[in-house]
């Protein structure tokens, strides 16, 4: 068990790396410095303040400076946000978009969990079909055409809920948790539909029915073990679409987390902003990733540590 | 059931027996597959349909439809008009809008598959082919590239591409378009690759490929001769997937207002302008979301479809 962490944790290494890496020279090949104003200043001066951001150092020198910033959650100053580190706007925004993103996980696993295993047992019946009909929808349309839409008719017509602004009282909070977890609701109902369907008929399931623990216990205690399995390996690339949608919603309903942020910084390309968010997110995505395949690991015995 | 009735075919239990003629080839046979899956079919008609309209529909107007009726400011929808959907703020026709949008929308989405697919099935055949080191190198390159957040990534080269002024061979890759089809690409060739490249290796061991040797082909001809056109039918299965996936990125950056720039238009910079006015008229952001969600719902029936039809292991 130790080994198989060690292993996944060393294997995500070079991922990490990967992403300050390309992010960082990405960075470099974008024309014009922080200091390429449109003032005109003397040449000597330019120098200096280049020399003083060590911009002429040798370019393996400057990354490993950024990078070890990075480790530190020093990713900068905003070039548009003046007199803000791209640390403070990400500690002022982070927790917002952290509320909105867990509760959208929370709700996308448990109610996809419960609409998934409903249509399971009940295939074909009233549940199943609309079921299958929020899994449609919230696979095939694009959560920046719902949320608008749920404004359309849940804001504007129906008057149940504030249209977009954030004040951290649950109103406002509802149509963007709701818009965020509704591709992941459809996913993991999915998963575990088809993952329940294949459990109930395992031999294991068959005996523990015949043991006659009732109809309930077999599902939750036995048949629930095996079949929730796919669901845990989806948490990863749920954190993605989470972390990814994350933008759209905060955009679409005027929240001020990160994501509005990154797209205001990648607008006025505000490069140490862009940089900062997307190494943090990626992180983040990478670390998820990784717990995933760890909780797997302990849950799964058909997962070979090797 | 009596006694009499014929055993039926090996297959999968439950399954309706299926009655391929003889001799019919085997992409033939998937062929008649796809032709039986109803949501399919009728997918691919609408789509038709809709990339015909967006492609030839502008073409009704008048030359100056772009720039607004000014007599027709905010006109409601009235289908026996000269503005069937009604009219934008600025006195532009909708319905035109939202086909010139689709126009680019698609012409991105499907050139942005296209190209993806080309790139991939290369890179995964020469990796598959060519194995050892050179193939450790490379897909271990993919999986690392595999596991970044691209859609991050797809913003910050779009961003820094559309600022760098890059010409190359005369084609301008800093234009709005240019850069969001580059980053759409970047994001898209790696999973292909990879089921490309699984294909290369099982084709490497085959004796077409041992007799080419023998005959004395070089590596690159067997490469580009050989393995790469027949590593494209598994590719294809996966390539309307691709189609749908290079939409959504189109449409994701164009939403952010990242993408397509004003006064071009493509349904995601239409939804993102719309959204911004629902309060004064929904139709704006109501008409690209259905074009956008009818394409989108299409790609899904028709890539399940496909899926059904031509993938062995769905058998």
């Amino acid at each position: 068990m130790f080994r198989y962490v060690t292993y996944r944790t060393l294997k995500s290494l070079p991922t990490l790396l990967a992403l300050a890496v390309i992010t960082f020279f990405m960075m470099r090949v974008a024309p014009g410095g922080p200091f390429s104003s449109n003032r005109r200043v003397p040449k000597e001066v330019r120098l200096n303040i280049e020399n003083a951001y060590h911009l002429h150092d040798p370019i393996w020198e400057q990354f490993w400076r950024w990078f070890w910033g990075v480790l530190h959650f020093d990713f900068g100053p905003s070039f548009k946000y003046r007199d803000y580190t791209v640390s403070e706007l990400i500690a002022h925004g982070f927790p917002t978009s952290l509320e909105v993103g867990l509760w959208a996980m929370f709700i996308s696993t448990v109610l996809g969990l419960i609409l998934g295993i409903a249509g399971a047992l009940r295939r074909n019946g009233p549940i199943d079909y609309t079921a299958g009909a929020i899994a449609m929808v919230g696979l095939a349309i694009p959560i920046y055409v719902i949320g608008p839409i749920g404004q359309i008719v849940l804001g504007l017509h129906l008057q149940w809920l504030p249209i977009a602004g954030w004040d951290g009282t649950w109103p406002y909070k509802v149509m963007p948790i709701l818009t965020l977890s509704l591709p992941n609701i459809a996913y993991v109902s999915r998963l575990m539909r088809g993952s329940m369907i294949e459990t109930v008929r395992t031999n294991y399931v068959r005996t523990a029915r015949a043991k006659g623990i009732g109809e309930r216990k077999t599902i939750l205690k036995h048949a629930m073990k095996g079949a929730i399995m796919p669901v845990v390996a989806y948490l990863g690339p749920a954190t993605a679409i989470t972390v990814t949608g994350s933008i759209v919603v905060e955009t679409i309903f005027g929240i001020p987390g990160i994501g509005r942020y990154f797209v205001d910084g990648a607008i006025s390309r505000d490069y140490p902003l862009v940089m900062g968010v997307t190494v943090l997110y990626g992180a983040i995505i990478i670390l998820a990733n990784l717990l995933t395949d760890i909780v797997r690991g302990i849950l799964d015995p058909k997962v070979s540590y090797e | 059931m009596s006694d009499l009735t014929v055993p039926p075919p090996l297959g999968l239990p439950g399954e309706p027996a299926e009655e391929i003629p003889v001799g019919l080839s085997p992409f033939r046979a998937s062929l008649r597959r796809f032709g039986k899956n109803h949501l399919a079919v009728v997918s691919i008609v609408i789509l038709v349909l809709i990339a015909l309209a967006c492609f030839f529909g502008p073409m009704l107007y008048p030359e100056d439809a772009e720039l607004g009726d000014f007599d027709n400011i905010s006109a409601p929808i009235d289908l026996f008009s000269i503005h069937p959907f009604g009219t934008d703020e600025q006195g532009r026709d909708l319905l035109y809008r939202v086909l010139t949008g689709g126009r680019l929308s698609l012409t991105l989405g499907f050139f942005g598959a296209l190209v993806s697919v080309f790139i991939s099935i290369a890179y995964g055949s020469t990796a598959g082919y060519l194995g050892g080191r050179v193939d450790d190198v490379m897909m271990r390159t993919v999986d690392i590239l595999l596991a970044l957040p691209f859609i991050f990534l797809a913003i910050l080269i779009k961003i820094v591409l559309q600022d760098s002024g890059l010409h190359v061979f005369g084609i301008a890759f800093d234009g709005p378009e240019a850069s969001v089809f580059v980053a759409v690409v970047v994001t898209l060739w790696l999973t292909p690759a990879v089921i490309a490249r699984g294909q290369a290796v099982t084709l490497r061991s085959r004796e077409f490929i041992e007799a080419a040797r023998a005959g004395g082909m070089s590596q690159f001809q067997i490469i580009t001769q050989h393995i790469m056109p027949n590593s494209v039918n598994v590719v294809v299965v996966y390539s309307s997937l691709l189609v749908l996936e290079a939409i959504l990125t189109e449409s994701f950056l164009s939403f952010l207002g990242l993408g397509v720039q004003p006064p071009d238009a493509s349904w995601g910079s239409l939804i993102n302008d719309g959204a911004g006015k629902i309060d004064s008229d929904p139709r704006l952001l109501i008409l690209p979301s259905a074009f956008l969600a009818a394409v989108l719902f299409c790609l899904n029936y028709i890539t399940d479809g496909l899926r059904d039809a031509f993938d062995p292991n769905e058998r």
